[in-house]
């Protein structure tokens, strides 16, 4: 679905290159639903925004579908979920979620119809017709993710959606995002800093580190697909987890 | 009621400063005239008293005090006089007559709406291009700000001139004096606008693959709807300026700039006042309105509530 070799990205800035990538060598299958995690300047968002074509690779080559990137974003073949819920005020949650397809072109009667097909999806039924201003921000949030599946994409890239939540909404999100994944079967890239969140969501775990920003681990997770969330006090949890931040440890994330 | 004492409080103050300034400003033809009539002031002889001031004068004849508030040209007319001039020109007179101010003044805002009207558009486009064209960005910037350092005074008369020789007359020279002050804030404003859209914004953009002109019609133009308001109201107020200046120099016989000119010229200082108020209501009309569009646009919108 997404495969990398020897992807390298540096940028150029007044301070001298800043590698923000080295020889990232990366298989991603179909159906899977695999977390970025590293300390920030690791490069995980920056994987993410290469996928989505919104950066380019200075060396390397990637490919998402089988076709470039820009391909990919040209045939519609991601969602992409920012960190922040970004929804543009002066429409309604609805409104919002129909900007993509009215660029992609659907005509109304479907806009309408899918809107109101993924807003059940993400359990915001019957808020469409509200403005982004008067939901919490866990449901502006979900607004956002039921914006990036209204074109049926294959693949969603979800950079730290749940971020700026409280950790109780935050439980709650990754419950829905893990029954949505089931529901839809859709690949999954999701970037994070909590260990646990990896570990909860993921059936492969991707652990990266700063300076030079690159890949330390990846750890395929032996948890089975039904997960609620007390898997979280389970022996197996706990190694996977500790798996992790050995990985972290070992990639000097920890340093300074 | 809280808020109607400071109001009440300060309007006292400027009329109570006004009629004041009125004493020593009027008190030298107050003098010349009681004199002519046989009064006794002190001192005696018109050139005696030129080079003396205002309040000298006030003091030495406090009797004749009272009559500087009631003159037919003086030189700062009292407030009563320019309220009367104003009740007479406008609830007293016909709207079609000559002498009514609202038909003066609606010569004068029809220009302005005209101007307006060209000096936004002029603005929104000017802006479109800085924003999305490199070269445009570089160059129109610094003559849009060098436009605006040369005193309109000055150009009027030759935009005037111009358009009269190739035959445009009345109301659209005076409309593009107007637009040339008004398109300012709307390109300035329009520029803040359309750059106003976060990173995030444009990149979700991006992974639609949207066209540059979806994104203006979807994303910039909408964002930059508050920031056109603001100009919007500066740049109305600047259309009437550039209306009222317009009429000056051709001699106008209608509008307000021709009110305040034919005043001057005939030493009609309650005239001129009264155009000048009548100007200041218009503009406090006009920001008004926009204000008032600027708020249904914004509820509508969901950018206010």
């Amino acid at each position: 679905m997404i495969s990398t070799a020897g992807l390298n990205l540096t940028f150029q800035t007044n301070d001298g290159p800043v590698h923000a990538l080295k020889d990232v060598d990366l298989e991603i299958g179909k159906g899977e639903f695999v977390s970025f995690i590293g300390p920030s300047g690791c490069g995980k968002t920056t994987l993410l925004r290469v996928i989505a074509d919104l950066e380019t690779p200075t060396a390397g080559t990637i490919t998402v579908n089988g076709e470039s990137p820009k391909a990919a974003r040209l045939d519609r073949a991601y969602g992409y979920v920012f960190q922040a819920a970004g929804l543009y005020p002066w429409r309604t949650v609805e409104g919002n979620i129909q900007l993509p397809l009215e660029i992609m072109g659907y005509p109304k009667t479907e806009r309408v119809e899918r809107a109101e097909r993924v807003l059940k999806l993400v359990d915001l039924e019957g808020f469409g017709r509200k403005y982004p201003w008067q939901l919490s921000g866990g449901m502006q949030q979900r607004a956002s993710i039921a914006r990036a599946l209204a074109f049926d994409a294959g693949i969603l890239l979800m950079d730290e959606p749940f971020g700026a939540l409280d950790e109780i909404v935050r439980d709650h999100l990754n419950g829905q995002l893990l029954d949505l994944w089931k529901r839809t079967e859709k690949t999954i890239c999701f970037v994070t800093h909590s260990i646990p969140e990896a570990v909860y969501l993921s059936t492969k775990i991707v652990v990266m580190s700063p300076r030079p920003g690159r890949i330390t681990d990846v750890i395929e997770s032996t948890l089975p697909v039904e997960r609620p969330l007390d898997i979280r006090d389970t022996k197996e949890f706990l190694e996977i987890a500790h798996r992790v931040r050995e990985g972290l440890r070992a990639g000097h994330a920890y340093e300074d | 009621m809280r808020n109607v004492l400071p109001v009440v409080t300060v309007v006292a103050a400027i009329l109570a400063l006004w009629y004041a300034a009125a004493i020593p400003l009027n008190i030298h033809q107050s003098l010349v005239e009681a004199e002519r009539a046989g009064e006794i002031v002190a001192p005696e002889g018109a050139n005696v008293r030129r080079d003396m001031s205002g309040l000298t004068l006030a003091f030495r004849n406090p009797s004749n005090i009272g009559d500087v508030f009631g003159q037919d040209r003086p030189r700062l007319p009292a407030p009563h006089q320019v309220f009367a001039e104003l009740w007479d020109t406008t609830v007293e007179k016909k709207v079609t007559s000559r002498r009514s101010l609202v038909f003066h003044a609606w010569i004068t805002i029809s220009a302005t709406l005209v101007g307006f009207g060209i000096g936004t558009a002029l603005g929104i486009v000017l802006a479109i291009g800085i924003v999305h064209n490199r070269a445009m960005d570089l160059s129109v910037m610094p003559w849009a700000i060098a436009s605006q350092t040369i005193p309109i005074l000055a150009i009027a008369p030759m935009i005037i001139v111009v358009l009269n020789s190739v035959g445009l007359q009345g109301l659209l020279p005076k409309s593009i004096i107007s637009a040339y002050l008004s398109f300012f804030p709307v390109v300035v404003g329009m520029v803040k606008g359309l750059r106003s859209p976060e990173r995030m914004e444009l990149d979700l953009m991006h992974t639609y693959s949207a066209s540059p002109a979806e994104v203006l019609w979807k994303l910039r133009l909408p964002a930059s709807a508050p920031y056109l308001f603001a100009s919007l109201k500066i740049g109305i107020a600047a259309s009437l300026v550039g209306a009222i200046v317009g009429e000056l120099p051709t001699g106008a016989v209608r509008g307000l700039g021709a009110r305040m000119l034919s005043g001057s010229y005939y030493g009609q200082t309650i005239q001129i006042w009264s155009a000048l108020f009548m100007a200041a209501i218009s503009a406090a009309v006009l920001v008004g309105l926009i204000a008032l569009i600027q708020r249904q646009t914004l509820r509508r919108m969901g950018l206010e509530s």
